[in-house]
């Protein structure tokens, strides 16, 4: 059992007891959830949770394994959202639109990010920075402008394969409570496409190609004078991450059975994106996971939260009016500085430095 | 002579910005011995080795391994040629461990045990910190594994910059050891070194620079007993290296 957990991380230990009971914690919660917690809110939640722990993830890929700044990275999540949607708003319906969409959205994203990599890695950071912005801005104006493709601002609506949608039961009689239906199959779809991709990208940073992105993020130079082309492992990275943002963008595509600028490209995912890997801790991927799971938790529940205890408090002086539940973002700012203030390499990351 | 050169640098110049640092460097190294490049700070050595690596562009001149010309490569396609660079300030990954370090150097086939073998018998103690991460090592360990790491797979030439910089006599002490065992196995070296008393043991041929340019060739021997030459090229006193 050890050992086959072992080479399910791909060797990778998450390097303190906490981590591993938190890592734990979440991966038994998220099975269980729909079960533990049925209620459409918490399901969304969790789906969500599923799938920015791969987006997420696979911006570290970039930013942490590799050291390359993108904030192009929602893009790549959009394409595979979109490339997933178009299909199916269109009017071709089924599994293999799916498929389709998926698959061509993983290539169109690694292309496009292999070619943003290829353009721009030989300036300097700050100016890749800004050049991944603008490829930003510009997908953001054509998912707005091109209409008859994208549907314009209000996005696509669309119907999903018969088996994901709401209606469908796969069970007559409910399981332990709850009813078998396309929603839950939706979700334990997103669940276990986002657990493989996981330990895929686990895969992926513990192999030797893994540990030459390390060797690069922290000296090209030497990186190049042992032999290797930094700007092919760079660009291969990019594009394995985009590919993978990708397939998270047409998981959330199917659940929400909707694709918009807002929901995908927006800069606020970007930012979201950044957060979880930074307060996770870059580097790690297990940190990014944790990352998601607070940031997502927080953009669900923190507000219910403060309206309960802002209620709970009302009749005391300044509280209620510190705690109301319109300020949740003034408090998830908190958040995030006291983690960046005490934990400074993340959750994980200063975890595994107190150990090591 | 001039059959067995490995590395020869022709009237290369070298900026850096707006600096010139090299004002046509002539070196030839030979193929199974240790050329030593000396010279006082600032002479241009790191630069020049930088240069023959490809991470500094020469501006003019010409640099050739094994009668290829190499001026224009880019320093990955030069490391392929068999040509490991070990910098000063001891070059290691110090996010990975000591195993990591030494996989990144190694071919697609992994380590090989044998190759491996040697390198713990020049140097015992990264065994015991084999799976350590290497910027937790001490500096000498720290330089241990940059050498080792050029030394895991078979080389045409090895490129050394300032081995014992900044670290311990005894330390110093291991790595002549270390680099004797490696001149046994007859591999071509080219070492730039502050330490005379390390560059007259280990060195076979030398090369003093001096503003940029190779103002002395010949051999270790003979520089080492002529200390009027020593102090006419490297402002070395008879007291400085005892």
């Amino acid at each position: 059992m050890r050992v086959l957990v072992w080479r399910l991380l791909s060797g990778d230990r998450p390097g303190h007891r906490l981590v591993s009971a938190l890592l734990l914690a979440v991966l038994l919660g998220l099975a269980v959830l729909p079960f533990a917690l049925p209620g459409t809110k918490a399901m969304a939640a969790a789906a969500r949770i599923c799938i920015f722990i791969v987006l997420a993830g696979s911006y570290d890929m970039v930013l942490g394994y590799t050291g390359i700044v993108s904030l192009a990275h929602a893009v790549f999540f959009a394409i595979g959202a979109y490339a997933v949607a178009i299909p199916l708003a269109h009017g071709w319906v089924g599994w293999d639109a799916v498929a389709v969409g998926m698959a061509g959205g993983a290539v169109l994203a690694a292309v496009v990010a292999a070619g943003i990599t290829l353009l721009s890695l030989r300036v300097q950071a700050i100016f890749f920075s800004m050049i991944t912005l603008a490829a930003a801005s510009l997908a953001q104006v054509l998912a707005t402008q091109w209409r008859g493709v994208t549907g314009g601002e209000d996005g696509l609506s669309f119907s999903v394969p018969r088996a994901l949608s709401p209606s469908f039961r796969l069970l007559r009689d409910p399981l332990f409570g709850v009813r078998v239906d396309g929603r839950l199959l939706t979700y334990y779809l997103i669940f276990v496409a986002a657990l493989l991709l996981f330990l895929l990208m686990l895969r992926i940073v513990n192999s030797p190609f893994g540990r030459v992105l390390l060797a690069i993020r922290e000296n090209a130079f030497r990186a190049e004078a042992l032999g290797y082309r930094t700007i092919v492992y760079r660009t291969l990275a990019s594009a394995i991450a985009a590919g993978i943002a990708a397939l998270a963008g047409g998981l959330m595509a199917l659940l929400l059975r909707y694709t918009g600028p807002d929901a995908t490209l927006s800069f606020s995912v970007m930012v979201d994106i950044l957060l979880m890997v930074v307060i996770g801790g870059m580097g790690t991927l297990y940190g990014p996971a944790l990352g998601a799971v607070v940031i997502v938790l927080a953009e669900y529940y923190l507000q219910p939260a403060l309206q309960a205890v802002s209620a709970a408090l009302a009749g005391w002086p300044v509280l209620p009016l510190i705690l109301d539940p319109d300020r949740w973002l003034l408090w998830l700012g908190l958040l995030f500085v006291l983690i960046v203030y005490f934990l400074p390499a993340g959750i994980v990351g200063s975890l595994r430095r107190r150990r090591g | 002579m001039a059959d067995d050169v490995l590395l020869r640098l022709s009237g290369v110049h070298t900026h850096i910005g707006r600096y010139h640092i090299l004002h046509g460097v002539d070196l030839a190294v030979r193929a199974g011995r240790l050329t030593m490049l000396l010279g006082r700070n600032g002479a241009g050595k790191t630069t020049t080795l930088r240069t023959i690596m490809g991470l500094w562009r020469a501006s003019a001149g010409t640099i050739a391994f094994a009668g290829q010309p190499i001026t224009a490569r880019a320093t990955p396609g030069i490391a392929r040629l068999g040509i490991a660079y070990v910098p000063e300030t001891m070059g290691i990954f110090g996010q990975l461990t000591v195993r990591e370090n030494l996989l990144l150097a190694s071919g697609p086939a992994g380590l090989d045990p044998a190759r491996l073998a040697r390198v713990f018998a020049v140097f015992p103690v990264l065994k015991q910190k084999f799976q350590q991460a290497a910027g937790t090592l001490s500096g000498g360990q720290k330089q241990m594994v940059a050498i080792a790491r050029a030394i895991i797979e078979d080389r045409r030439l090895i490129i050394v910059d300032e081995p014992t910089k900044g670290l311990a006599p005894a330390v110093i002490g291991q790595l002549i050891e270390a680099f004797q065992a490696l001149k046994h196995t007859s591999t071509t070296i080219l070492m730039v070194e502050q330490n005379f008393h390390m560059a007259s043991a280990l060195g076979d041929d030398v090369a003093v620079m001096d503003d940029g340019r190779v103002v002395h060739t010949g051999t270790m021997r003979d520089l080492a007993a002529d200390e009027a030459l020593q102090a006419r090229l490297l402002g070395l006193s008879l007291a400085s290296h005892q």
